[in-house]
């Protein structure tokens, strides 16, 4: 009995796992302290939405390299602009339907005009964009389009091997 | 022989670096494009009800205009549909009528085609000018870098003038919690004679869907 037991509570807690995405919702201060550490973790930010195409289009990319490069210093975000009150509606079924077990936040802060530039001064405001950083490197890279696999990677490759 | 197959690799490298410049230059960025003080090219483009349509020639355009680039698929432009027409009801009698402007390819985006822009005028009751950029040159010219995307424009003699570029306003999400109506400042201020406090702003929007190169 005991070892029926065992094996139904392995099941389950497996099967909590991989249903289980919950995105967190953030303001952006929770990026500016990130973008403000002096961290040696090279973070790779992704700015996109559900119904944004070219968005959706690359994520297969980012998802690559985010497995790619795991064990090390590089931390992958996607930060979504979906807007809040679809985050259980659109977002979370999206990502269970992708399998994307992924960083995902929503940044839920409306007055774009008082962070964009924080991001970077040359950001026009489209999606996608994709912001490179590794402070204690002082090195930033930012691309205001969609990016494939390759560029993704020729972005991220000079962060790596620096170590 | 390996001269000759030296200047050839050369030529080539020089030629692709030109070429891939020039493109680059043509790309408008966020850098590129009007800022206030601006003089504003004038278009000739087709509004939904099949007339051309320029600035010199629109009517109510007699003190300036607010040109707005939008669409039909992006969800914020759908999300300022209400504020556009409410900004065109409130203006348009004051000499600053809304002109809004797809910029889109409607190859790329079937919801952006010319049928689509009427379908949603009428199903939204649009009181303003809904033009198609179908060569994307005006959106090219003014900068735009994604919708919706605000140009306010002030009549200057025969000159139109960008007195204000960017957002609508600080909250997309809800009319309720905007805090900062940054273009009726902008016609506001223009409108009393004065300069435009605020003159530039940004705001997340979707993509300009471009052409592909043939």
């Amino acid at each position: 009995m005991l070892k029926h037991l065992f094996w139904i509570m392995l099941f389950l807690s497996l099967a909590g796992k991989s249903t289980a995405q919950t995105v967190q919702v953030v303001k952006f201060d929770a990026l500016d302290a990130l973008l403000k550490s002096s961290s040696d973790t090279t973070y790779v930010i992704n700015f996109w939405a559900t119904w944004c195409k070219p968005c959706v289009h690359e994520l297969p990319g980012f998802c690559k390299m985010d497995s790619m490069y795991k064990g090390q210093k590089i931390k992958l975000i996607l930060i979504s602009m979906d807007f809040v009150k679809d985050v259980h509606s659109h977002l979370e079924p999206f990502l269970k339907q992708k399998k994307m077990m992924n960083t995902v936040w929503l940044l839920n802060d409306p007055d774009y005009n008082a962070w964009i530039d924080k991001v970077d001064p040359s950001w026009g405001g489209s999606l996608p964009a994709t912001l490179v950083f590794n402070n204690k490197m002082k090195k930033r890279t930012f691309h205001e389009e969609e990016l494939t696999f390759e560029e993704l990677n020729n972005t991220v490759k000079p962060y790596i091997t620096a170590h | 022989m390996k001269m000759n197959f030296k200047k050839t690799v050369a030529a080539v490298t020089a030629s692709a670096c030109l070429m891939l410049l020039m493109v680059a230059a043509d790309m408008p960025t966020a850098t590129t494009g009007y800022k206030a003080g601006d003089k504003a090219r004038d278009f000739n483009l087709k509004n939904i009800d099949g007339t051309m349509m320029s600035l010199a020639t629109n009517k109510l355009a007699t003190k300036g205009a607010i040109v707005i680039f939008t669409c039909n698929h992006c969800p914020f432009s759908i999300a300022y549909e209400d504020r556009i027409n409410a900004l065109n009801k409130k203006y348009q009698l004051q000499g600053y009528p809304v002109v809004a402007i797809n910029p889109n390819d409607p190859a790329i985006e079937a919801d952006d085609s010319y049928a689509n822009m009427q379908q949603r005028a009428k199903d939204k009751a649009f009181t303003f000018p809904y033009l198609l950029d179908n060569t994307q040159e005006i959106a090219r010219t003014y900068g735009a870098a994604r919708t919706p995307h605000v140009y306010v424009l002030k009549k200057e003699g025969s000159d139109f003038v960008v007195k204000y570029v960017g957002a609508i306003d600080d909250n997309k999400d809800a009319p309720e919690a905007v805090t900062k109506k940054y273009v009726e400042s902008a016609v506001n201020e223009l409108i009393a004679g004065k300069e435009v406090s605020q003159n530039f702003t940004k705001a997340i929007g979707c993509g300009i869907k471009w052409k592909k190169a043939n």
